[in-house]
């Protein structure tokens, strides 16, 4: 086999102080899906950056098709011949699909005008030769994600890339579209292109991958064929110790109703309907889980249960108390902690240490203050002290949060959360973009918070989550609960698929269609 | 010595960028002045060689003091209110109103003259303060036009009602001496207000740092959401610290009448305020720094005013060096490159140690 990319010792320091690559040395092999696999802050996007040429390593050789290349900028990734599908795609939501398809190579009349005709016969034969079928005259913000992840791949192979990277790919995918998507990579593979592809969803990368490299703070760990390891083996080699991948048991008793919400609507500023006739309950000692699609009203959900946005209409009570359109700390004051969807929007001050992060919903409290005067020495010792209990790795309490990686960012914030005394927790996707250890040290906190008796509701699009740790499980669709199930082995993510798609109606009850919208357009 | 400059950096850029505004200075003195070795001492040296004028240097800090922290609590909480001009003028005007159509004992009189100068300006700063919470205006631009307001409506006041007809100036009646803020050094015009100034500086200090109201400003302005989140009233603490402000700037206005002219006599701005921009941005906001910046900048102002009189170089200089300065300050990518440098070798280092001890 030859060998299309070629890393040797790559090191790389960010101008914080932080060392994202202590030494990485990888070979990629043509015509291969090679997965690269890392808790969060391992260092994964930081290689992939560099590859792409937007970072600059300080140490280390860069080998593509055989010659040493240094590449200064994306410009020059994309000249060689390497392509990127970041994360977060990156597409002008104002302009067509073929608009964007072209973009930066766009034909133009007399220098001056675009050349629309032009544009179209291009991106059309484009579409053809790589069997990619999207709407070419819409506009990329009317269109499902799925369909703009394929147009960003489509917009790389138009680039002629033969080595295309792509960052965490499925983390905002459903499992239909996840399979549209692999089903095209391995299309690609069969037309000779190399694909690196980023994840911590290790079930994936064993579905899709032909070789896998493990990352782990800052250094490859390991490389092998994919069949040669099992998930279980990988995520152990990620984190470097044994962990559990089992759905947590059952709740030994569950108590009354703690949190009811009823007929909950939501209306927002452009009039649009967000949440439609929403009514729930979540009792003492459950975790219920409300699966979803991003982006179907489940941020505008947990705002309004937490006081940030205010209700159109319903109520919401808290052991009968009405608590609907409080403000912020008056619903905390009745011991409601909130695990923030966006931890650095919303659950720390990215500036500040992590004891000032700490004491936020607490710091007119005694002891944390005395006639508004603050006690730093104890706030410094509660701080210490929920370090160590949450395994925060930090130097102290007085370290910034911007020092800190993702997942102890979110240890940060779940330690916050967790330590109020709460009777209920409202965590919205509290793993999201975390490592797979600190994702399981979640899991296992809010199964003990559970355990205890406090009434936990999980909101996640992470569907692996909602199954291993909810007790019942609700489904949202457009602002609607479609689904509601008790949690056990019969319910899969085929089966909840297609009510997260809204293919699946309430009404239609257990008669599953798992074709998606999605899958007819390809 | 790299941690120490990884550390400290943001001093060490402080201090860098200061340096280079003098060597600038100096070569501007030498271009234009007929006699430059004489021009620079008196720069430089000058308000250090008679006992008024180093007394004229403390008490120039005094107002600019003030203001820097007038501009400094709204700044840490992400208000980019820059009103004190206008809190500091109107509050000595109203102050003088007040104090020359009142008659009291002296401790209850100056107490009372205070408080009134720093209310009118807690006003000034709750204009714009309320404004921004309530309607999301911009207190930038509505301080700004409130410095006008207060400029025109403190002239028409003083001009108009408290003018005294029998000075050979446009100034306001002299403040009863009951209203006086002592001198209390024979030959130097430092007086109370700028010990009152240096405490309050220091008060601010532990205010920010040490109490729950300075944490919620400080966490506000680095994350409005966050703090939010948390259960701070983000609305009360955006009029707030502007009230803060507005107040200290005012009392920054009166204390000068009060100690230094004995009557309002201000025809045109005195840029307190402005300076008070500078010394919060010099400062970092911190009140400590800011003593140590309304020092530095009140030395550059006596010199200047020294150099005025006694050279052939213009007082404008002055304000060449505070932009060159300013400008090196707040220009974030300054040295950044050396930091970088310095950062890596320290992460190397601290990576070879890690390894030595596994």
């Amino acid at each position: 086999m030859e060998t299309i990319l070629s890393l040797k010792n790559i090191v790389k320091v960010y101008p914080n102080g932080v060392v994202a690559n202590k030494g990485i040395n990888i070979d990629v092999e043509k015509n291969t899906i090679h997965a690269i696999v890392g808790e969060n802050g391992a260092g994964k996007s930081t290689l992939m950056k560099i590859i792409f040429g937007e970072e600059t390593p300080q140490e280390g050789e860069i080998y593509y098709k055989g010659k040493r290349v240094h590449i200064k900028n994306s410009l020059e990734a994309i000249a060689m011949g390497i392509g990127m599908i970041h994360q977060h795609l990156m597409l002008a939501p104002e302009l067509t699909v073929a608009e964007n398809l072209i973009l930066g190579t766009e034909p133009v009349k007399w220098k001056l005008f675009l050349d629309k005709k032009k544009i179209m016969e291009k991106t059309e034969s484009a579409c053809k030769s790589f069997g990619f079928e999207v709407p070419l005259n819409k506009k990329v913000k009317d269109l499902p994600v799925g369909t703009k992840q394929r147009i960003e791949i489509l917009k790389v192979l138009i680039r002629n890339a033969e080595l295309i990277i792509l960052d965490e790919p499925t983390s905002v995918l459903t499992p239909q579209e996840t399979e549209v998507l692999f089903k095209s990579l391995r299309e690609l593979k069969a037309k000779g292109k190399t694909i690196i592809f980023i994840s911590h969803k290790l079930k994936e990368v064993k579905q899709i991958a032909d070789r896998v490299t493990i990352i782990r703070d800052g250094k490859d760990i390991a490389t092998e064929d994919a069949n040669k390891l099992s998930e279980h083996q990988i995520a152990e080699l990620m984190v470097g110790r044994e962990i559990s991948f089992e759905r947590i048991e059952k709740p030994k008793s569950i108590g009354e109703p703690l949190l009811r919400v009823e007929n909950l609507h939501y209306v927002n500023d452009e009039n649009i309907h967000i949440l439609k006739d929403i009514s729930f309950e979540v009792r003492r000692g459950e975790i219920l889980g409300m699966a979803g699609v991003e982006g179907n009203g489940q941020t505008e959900l947990v705002e309004i249960l937490t006081g940030l946005r205010a209700a159109t209409s319903g109520r919401i009570l808290i052991k009968g108390t009405e608590i609907t359109n409080l403000s912020p700390r008056e619903i905390r004051e009745k011991k409601v902690a909130h695990i923030p969807e966006d931890r650095m929007e919303n659950g720390v001050a990215e500036k500040s240490s992590i004891e000032e992060n700490i004491i936020v919903d607490r710091y007119y409290k005694k002891p944390f203050s005395k006639n508004s005067f603050l006690n730093w020495k104890y706030i410094g010792n509660h701080t210490t002290k929920l370090i160590k209990d949450f395994n925060i790795l930090a130097q102290s309490s007085k370290t910034p949060i911007s020092a800190l990686s993702g997942g102890n960012i979110q240890k940060v914030v779940v330690a916050r959360e967790l330590s109020s005394d709460p009777e209920l927790i409202i965590a919205d996707q509290p793993t999201r973009g975390i490592d797979v250890g600190s994702e399981e040290m979640v899991h296992a906190l809010l199964k003990e918070a559970r355990d205890r008796g406090i009434a936990v509701f999980l909101v996640s699009a992470d569907l692996d989550e909602i199954l291993k740790v909810a007790t019942r499980i609700l489904v949202i669709y457009n602002g609607k609960i479609v689904a509601e199930f008790e949690n056990n082995e019969s319910i899969t993510q085929e089966k909840l698929g297609p009510y997260m798609l809204g293919v699946t109606t309430k009404e239609e009850g257990s008669t599953n269609k798992p074709l998606s919208t999605e899958q007819k357009e390809v | 010595m790299e941690k120490f400059i990884v550390k400290y950096f943001n001093l060490i850029r402080t201090i860098i960028a200061v340096l280079i505004g003098v060597v600038i200075s100096i070569l501007i003195i030498f271009i234009i002045s007929k006699n430059p070795g004489y021009s620079l001492k008196t720069f430089f040296l000058g308000p250090l060689l008679t006992k008024g004028r180093f007394g004229d240097f403390i008490e120039q800090a005094s107002p600019i003091i003030l203001c820097g922290l007038a501009i400094a609590i709204p700044f840490q909480a992400e208000q980019f209110n820059i009103g004190a001009e206008g809190a500091l003028f109107i509050g000595a005007a109203v102050g003088t109103a007040f104090a020359v159509s009142t008659h009291m004992p002296t401790i209850l009189h100056i107490t009372s003259v205070l408080l009134v100068a720093g209310i009118t300006g807690a006003i000034w700063g709750f204009i714009p303060g309320f404004l921004k919470a309530k309607w999301k205006t911009d207190e930038l631009v509505i301080s700004l036009m409130m410095n006008y307001v207060a400029y025109f409506l403190g002239l028409y006041l003083i001009n108009y009602y408290f003018r005294d007809k029998s000075a050979g100036f446009l100034v306001s009646y002299q403040l009863p001496k009951t209203a006086w803020l002592a001198q209390f050094i024979p030959g130097m015009r430092i007086h109370v207000g700028v010990i009152i100034s240096f405490v309050i500086a220091i008060l601010t200090y532990y205010f920010l740092y040490h109490t729950t109201k300075g944490y919620e400003i400080r966490v506000t302005g680095i994350n409005k959401n966050f703090a939010k989140f948390g259960g701070i009233n983000v609305f009360m603490v955006i009029v707030i610290s502007q009230v803060i402000g507005g107040f200290l700037a005012g009392l920054g206005g009166m204390t000068e009448v009060m100690g230094l002219h004995r009557r309002f006599n201000w025809q045109m701005s005195p840029g307190y305020g402005w300076d008070g921009v500078v010394v919060a941005i010099i400062g970092r906001n911190n009140p400590i720094f800011i003593i140590f910046a309304a020092l530095f900048l009140s030395y550059l102002r006596t010199g200047g005013q020294v150099l005025n009189l006694l050279s052939d170089i213009p007082s404008e200089m002055v304000i060449a060096i505070k932009s060159i300065i300013i400008l090196l300050i707040t220009a974030e990518a300054f040295l950044e490159k050396f930091k970088y440098r310095i950062t890596i070798r320290e992460a190397k280092r601290r990576e070879a140690l890690d390894e030595s001890d596994s």
